[in-house]
């Protein structure tokens, strides 16, 4: 066996192509190897796992959107026309559903990687940079969001619960929103040291699903409330998916998607200085 | 290809090296030996560019770790302390990622892990998930997932602690091998027999700092004697007995349960003694050993 050979320059070769490039020392441009890794993973993961992030937003659809729909009756969106409640809610839950995947994936997933499995540190030890692992793991989180969003709109469209064709959209849509919450989650992850303190994530997450205007109109709030909630990504997200749905877009559409970039852009800037601090300390 | 001036690492309000200095040249085997805490791993994670130096130059084939981390990872192989292999992928899985995590393509690492299974003898085990394999695999797979990027440095981390005897010789062989072929090696180990057996020259650390540098014969020769009689005259007498014999050889060390002589010819000591009219319960002549250096540099207390 001969270690020295032509192939050497494989690895080094492959590292010093972007020598002297602006941030080689924390991107490779080798996100997709993270993904492939996690498409290993996956092959040997529980099914029931991955089907479960389907259902959810399916059950609340079905007990709220046509359970409690069938009591309510029409609501009125943006533009003052009637839709049916189950036609209301329905992107507000593939919203919240693309937030919890994304969150999930960040969060819990991450954090058993960080401190049992070990796996960044393997991988750091390599020619990898922390924000290739970053964007990898992000990545991975987005395909399976992507997945899912599909699965609830091939849900949705036959029950006539996306009346508009801007509600194709959607889909990238909730990619989007997806991508806005792992950037940011993987950072908050990495300061968390212990199971207990992943329950504050929850904490934080379920009255931001109640509240944000998922189940009914802002304007029942006072003002001061209304504005805070404005403020938080998941009432941005609903907004955004739902002017999607509905057809209803208009110049604030496009304020909800500023939004995400601006919060992508600051969570994985956030995230790679995390991991940098965390791993290569 | 490694060049240490003056490196220091703090954490916090604990300095774990303490400005060391030196070098490792191409091809050699190089050890790094100390009791726990001296600051071996942490030296080691320093020239993996897994961890910042505080202060002082290091350089890596001529590279900042600091600076070009993902570059001077490139030229590596690592073995860390603890196996750290993917729990939730298959033996040959793990090999094939590991090697693409270096941009490595798919046709290249194919035949490349026919080899590295075969240099682990783990070819029955290629579609094994990692948690079935006994340690002694484990590390063999550890050490073969280390040269996926056919490395020029090959750093090892007490690459035999925990194993049995059979599969610590298996594994000297084959880190051997590579050193034949030209592979720079650094190792760290708290086997002395281990240090003997494979580096050309060592540190030894204690404190995050450099106690003494050289080849293993070299210090044995600077640091103790050619041999070392033990003679043991039982727990009670031992202290009397010491101090009778104390001008006896080049130095002795006193212990609690037996008195070490050092001294060129150990059996000469030995009739010495038996003249003086003493009678020690058992005598024992052995050749200094590269333990006997770390004990006498490190000291006797426990370090945890």
């Amino acid at each position: 066996m001969s270690m020295i050979n032509a192939a050497v320059d494989g690895a080094i070769a492959i590292a010093e192509r972007r020598s002297g490039k602006i941030g080689a020392e924390f991107y490779q441009g080798r996100a997709r190897t993270m993904i492939e890794r996690s498409f290993f993973a996956f092959k040997t993961s529980s099914w029931m796992v991955v089907l479960s992030g389907f259902v959810e937003p399916v059950f609340y659809l079905l007990a709220f959107g046509f359970g409690l729909g069938g009591m309510i009756g029409t609501v009125s969106d943006s533009n003052g026309h009637a839709v049916s409640y189950a036609a209301y809610i329905a992107p507000a839950l593939l919203a919240t559903s693309a937030m919890n995947g994304a969150i999930y994936d960040s969060t819990w997933n991450v954090f058993f990687k960080m401190h049992f499995g070990k796996l960044y540190q393997t991988v750091l030890a390599t020619s990898m940079g922390v924000l290739d692992v970053a964007m990898g793991e992000i990545g991975w989180a987005l395909l399976r969001g992507f997945t899912y969003a599909i699965g609830f709109m091939i849900v949705m469209t036959p029950l006539g619960l996306i009346p508009s064709w801007w509600g194709i959209l959607a889909i990238p849509g909730a990619v989007l929103i997806a991508f806005g919450f792992a950037s940011i989650g993987m950072g908050i992850t990495s300061y968390l040291k212990s199971f207990q303190g992943m329950n504050w994530v929850n904490f934080f997450m379920l009255p931001m699903f109640l509240f944000s205007g998922t189940f009914y109109p802002l304007t029942i709030y006072p003002d001061w409330l209304r504005i805070t909630i404005e403020a938080l990504p998941l009432w941005q997200a609903i907004q955004l998916e739902r002017a999607l749905t509905l057809g209803t877009l208009d110049a604030g559409t496009a304020l909800h998607v500023l939004y995400f970039a601006v919060m992508i852009a600051g969570g994985l800037w956030f995230t790679t200085r995390r991991l940098n601090a965390l791993f290569l300390k | 290809m490694i060049v240490a001036k003056d490196l220091k690492k703090v954490f916090g309000d604990f300095t774990a090296v303490n400005g060391i200095n030196f070098e490792v040249k191409k091809g050699e085997a190089f050890g790094l030996l100390g009791p726990n805490g001296a600051g071996k791993s942490t030296t080691m994670r320093m020239i993996a560019a897994t961890s910042l130096r505080t202060s002082g130059e290091l350089s890596i084939l001529g590279k900042d770790p600091n600076h070009n981390g993902p570059e001077i990872r490139a030229h590596l192989g690592v073995v860390p302390q603890q196996d750290n292999h993917d729990n939730e992928l298959k033996v040959w899985e793990n090999l094939y990622i590991y090697g693409r995590y270096f941009g490595l393509g798919r046709k290249f690492l194919k035949n490349k892990i026919v080899e590295l299974l075969d240099f682990a003898q783990l070819q029955e085990k290629r579609d094994v998930k990692v948690d079935a394999l006994s340690g002694g695999m484990k590390r063999r797979l550890t050490i073969a997932r280390g040269l996926v990027n056919e490395p020029e440095i090959l750093m090892l981390d007490e690459p035999t602690t925990g194993l049995d005897p059979q599969a610590r010789h298996i594994l000297w062989d084959r880190l051997f091998r590579l050193k034949e072929q030209g592979v720079t090696l650094v190792i760290t180990t708290h086997y002395m027999d281990e240090a003997e057996q494979l580096c050309d020259r060592l540190i030894v650390m204690d404190k995050g700092q450099i106690m003494a540098e050289g080849a293993p014969a070299e210090l044995i020769k600077k640091y103790s004697s050619k041999e070392v009689l033990e003679v043991r005259f039982g727990s009670t007498k031992n202290a009397e007995a010491a101090e009778q014999i104390k001008n006896l050889g080049d130095r002795i060390e006193p212990l609690p349960d037996r008195i070490l002589v050092y001294a060129e010819d150990g059996e000469k000591v030995l009739e010495q003694i038996h003249k003086m009219g003493l009678q020690p319960q058992t005598s024992l002549v052995r050749r200094s050993s590269l333990e006997d250096v770390f004990l006498r540099l490190t000291g006797r207390t426990l370090v945890d």
